[in-house]
């Protein structure tokens, strides 16, 4: 269909027409999201070129005293009336040179000692070493390769932040020199730091937040990255052990270099990716009908009947699901199991084996997650059938059409067009759903013929990584690994929001 | 052409339309409706039971007398106020129940004011580096909260060497990246009128100003909703609380979900059963009223968070 027939499809037809598209050109989406990222980091080296050569040309132009401010950070705001802000400047400069030569460069270079090489992070490891003087071993302790890593990249971001103050101190300089050439006076300090609290509110607003988001998750994060690409798990604990560069062996391992891990891998993204798509699905529907059904005219008390199912999101989500796993487990004997699996079996002969057989434990996990869901969703859906136009419904009526019908033609198509963005926020929530797997089934039954480094059957790929990072399977490098492959899924599906969110808004001819 | 069916049709249709507007409903309609709406009743019932069913099994099983985990009855066969007593007496889950009230009150204070902060920045102030900031923590979002958490067990080990396993610890996991959540009050923000602003502004208040007087006062709802899910949060959380506790002696140490996760554990199962029971019912209670209490700020976060997308 082309582009003219839009307009008079109807909202079913606009909807496929639109997934459609958006399907096919997501490859080109896909590609523009990851160049967009290349082109940030592009962007951010030109105008680092860019600083370079206003820096050198500055130098050229500028008088002793901002010359000297090239070397001495703040004399030009010193010699020129701002002190104090000078000095601020001084003492960034004075603390960035201490933490360099005391703790910056010793570190960095032990971050790249064998980065090109593929050798070892650090360079001596913990052992007993031959003292030849003394004739004995003697006990050395070694560099602790982790430690290395996450202070290698703080002080790469130490680097990155101290340029750029030290460059805005030197533009600053040059436009106090010119400022003085014409004869205008500087702000005093005291006026500097009244805008704070006004044009520039955003860095007290800022400051605070950014630094806790900067320490413990823009670094973390980024060394967990880096550990991908080496050989850290629970065989090179540190720091016992140094652990090694390995270029990019942790993800050919995953992708068939290593039968048996990566067919674990596909097993937990299949399970996954059909979980996400159940969940998500599953809870949307069934809280739409719940949300029809309260809504419906004529309805008394409507308040009741949603709060008790309200009851099910505000009941902390490790009891509600806790008690619903112990109701659920398959004991040795009926007497050792849940009341469920007892009523179950007593009422209809079914043995329910949750936590024994995989496929059991999967269905089972799926309905139990519509439980504490379905709420969710109706609290959602509710909102916005109220906003969908009462006249459409009325005009429907008079035209004949049933409820099933109303549903389907009008109700449908609104809701899948309005909540598009949701149901794949969702998906991806889904998708790192640890709470429900965790605590209904711990990630099991395990398989030991399918599985290995500690997954089991119902594990996802976060919870999975959560027992890589923590307990016997620890393995660090294949934690990073799955790490970065879930962002990677989650950014794929992200993009489909920002497609159609644009789609959304600029749609304004739905009625 | 016109048909007869089609004749019969627009009779019909028109009929239905008299109606509509004299507010007529025929006999049949009448009928139809009172089956259809009690039907619709039947099934929310029905729903509602299945959604209360294990939370009543929850509260009745902390009044069981029987000893063990499993039982073969829904409801107790005996009743007893044992099991709470049990708990106050033999077990921590007073401590647990301070500990998690303490880091959900300073975490809630923390994580409140920083997204309100951020949110109010990136909303109203116009700044060079807005959008990359924006967009690198889209990008940060993206990855698995839980991924860099081996890194930062490693730096709260070197920066409190000797507490890195302590409540402290848990307050700056939860708050310190509340930043990250900034989009659902950043979206209320941008829907408060910009003409208030201006207004006050052509008036001599400073940004300031504007936030905490006019901005915040507005934002009634969203400040409600930051609080409450914030508050909520530690309550609920499992999987950061038992990685930063992994291998603690001390269980006085403990919140509440890691705690009583422990009391379900193989070896624990059927001593604490029931005593899990009990202690879930007291957890769960207040936070339910809490949350029933405040569920028209719940509702409309969340749903202007999922319509913005």
């Amino acid at each position: 269909m082309d582009k003219n027939n839009y307009f008079l499809m109807n909202p079913f037809q606009k909807f496929f027409y639109k997934t459609k598209r958006a399907i096919k050109n997501f490859p080109s989406a896909l590609a523009g999201f990851f160049m967009a990222i290349g082109k940030g980091i592009a962007r951010l080296f030109i105008g680092l070129g860019k600083g370079i050569k206003d820096y050198f040309a500055g130098f050229a132009k500028g008088n002793a005293l901002t010359k000297g401010s090239y070397a001495i950070m703040g004399l030009g705001h010193m010699g020129r009336g701002q002190v104090a802000k000078g000095l601020i400047y001084l003492l960034v400069e004075i603390l960035f040179v201490l933490y360099m030569v005391f703790f910056g460069a010793p570190y960095l270079g032990k971050f790249f000692y064998g980065f090109f090489t593929k050798g070892t992070v650090g360079i001596t490891e913990t052992a007993d070493y031959w003292n030849d003087d003394l004739g004995i071993y003697e006990k050395i302790v070694g560099d602790n390769s982790f430690k290395i890593i996450l202070y290698g990249i703080l002080t790469i971001f130490m680097i990155f932040f101290f340029l750029a103050i030290y460059l805005r101190s030197i533009k600053e300089s040059r436009e106090l020199e010119e400022m003085a050439k014409d004869g205008r006076k500087a702000l005093s300090f005291r006026k500097e730091v009244g805008e704070l609290l006004n044009e520039k509110f955003h860095i007290p607003l800022l400051s605070l937040p950014m630094l806790g988001l900067f320490v413990f998750t823009v670094v973390p994060l980024v060394t967990m990255i880096i550990i991908a690409f080496t050989n850290y798990d629970a065989s090179t604990e540190v720091p016992q052990h140094l652990f090694r560069w390995v270029g990019f062996a942790n993800f050919r391992d995953i992708f068939g270099g290593n039968s048996a891990l990566s067919g674990t891998f596909l097993r937990v993204l299949g399970w996954t990716l059909i979980w996400a798509f159940f969940a998500t699905f599953s809870n949307y529907f069934g809280g739409m009908i719940v949300a029809l059904l309260i809504n419906k005219k004529g309805i008394k008390f409507k308040k009741l009947f949603r709060t008790i199912f309200v009851m099910t999101i505000a009941v902390p989500q490790f009891v509600s699901l806790m008690i619903v796993s112990k109701m659920l487990t398959a004991g040795d004997s009926m007497e050792m199991s849940g009341i469920i699996t007892q009523i179950l079996y007593k009422l209809f002969g079914f043995q329910l084996k949750f936590g024994i057989n995989i496929t059991h434990t999967r269905i089972a996990i799926i309905l139990v997650n519509m439980w504490i869901g379905i709420p969710y969703s109706m609290l959602i859906c509710s909102g916005i059938l109220m906003n969908i136009p009462a006249d459409l419904y009325e005009s429907a009526r008079i035209d004949g059409a049933g409820p099933v019908k109303t549903f389907i033609k009008i109700t449908l198509p609104y809701m899948l067009f309005v909540t598009g963005p949701y149901l794949i926020t969702t998906f991806i929530g889904n998708i790192n759903n640890f709470n429900v797997i965790f605590l209904l089934s711990g990630g099991g039954p395990g398989d030991l013929l399918k599985y290995t480094s500690g997954a089991k059957g119902t594990d996802l790929l976060i919870t999975w990584l959560y027992k890589l990072s923590l307990g016997v399977d620890r393995n660090y490098k294949l934690a990073s690994v799955i790490g970065i492959l879930v962002f990677i899924i989650s950014a794929t599906f992200s993009l489909l929001v920002y497609n159609k969110s644009s789609a959304v808004t600029k749609e304004d001819q739905f009625q | 052409m016109i048909t007869y069916n089609d004749e019969k049709k627009t009779i019909k249709r028109r009929d239905r339309f008299r109606n509509y507007q004299t507010g007529v409903i025929s006999g049949s309609m009448k009928v139809r409706n009172r089956i259809s709406n009690g039907a619709t009743y039947i099934v929310l019932i029905i729903l509602n039971i299945i959604a209360l069913t294990p939370l009543v099994y929850l509260v009745g099983q902390s009044f069981r007398a029987e000893a063990g985990a499993w039982s073969s009855t829904f409801f107790p066969k005996t009743w007893t106020m044992a099991n709470y007593k049990r708990l106050f007496t033999e077990t921590p889950f007073l401590r647990w129940y301070g500990n998690t009230f303490f880091v959900a009150v300073i975490s809630c204070a923390i994580t409140t004011t920083f997204v309100l902060a951020v949110s109010y920045a990136f909303s109203r102030i116009r700044f060079k580096l807005r959008r990359p900031m924006m967009n690198v923590m889209l990008v940060l979002g993206m990855f698995p909260g839980f991924m860099s958490m081996t890194a930062v067990y490693f730096l709260l080990k070197i920066l409190l060497p000797n507490h890195f396993q302590s409540l402290l610890s848990l307050i700056i996991v939860y708050s310190s990246g509340a930043a990250l959540s900034y989009y659902v009050a950043k979206g209320f923000f941008d829907t408060v009128p910009k003409s208030l602003d201006e207004a006050a502004f052509i008036d001599g208040a400073t940004r300031a100003q504007i936030f905490w007087k006019i901005t915040i006062p507005l934002s009634k709802p969203i400040v409600i909703y930051t609080i409450l899910t914030s508050f909520i949060a530690p309550w609920c959380d499992f999987i950061f609380v038992s990685f930063i506790m992994s291998g603690v002696p001390d269980v006085g140490m403990y919140t509440v979900s890691l705690g009583m996760y422990k009391w379900l554990e193989r070896e624990q199962i059927q001593q604490y059963f029931t005593t899990f029971c009990a202690a879930a019912t007291l957890v769960a209670i207040p936070i339910t009223a809490l949350f029933i209490w405040l569920q028209k700020y719940y509702v409309e976060g969340i749903t202007g968070g999922a319509v913005k997308g």
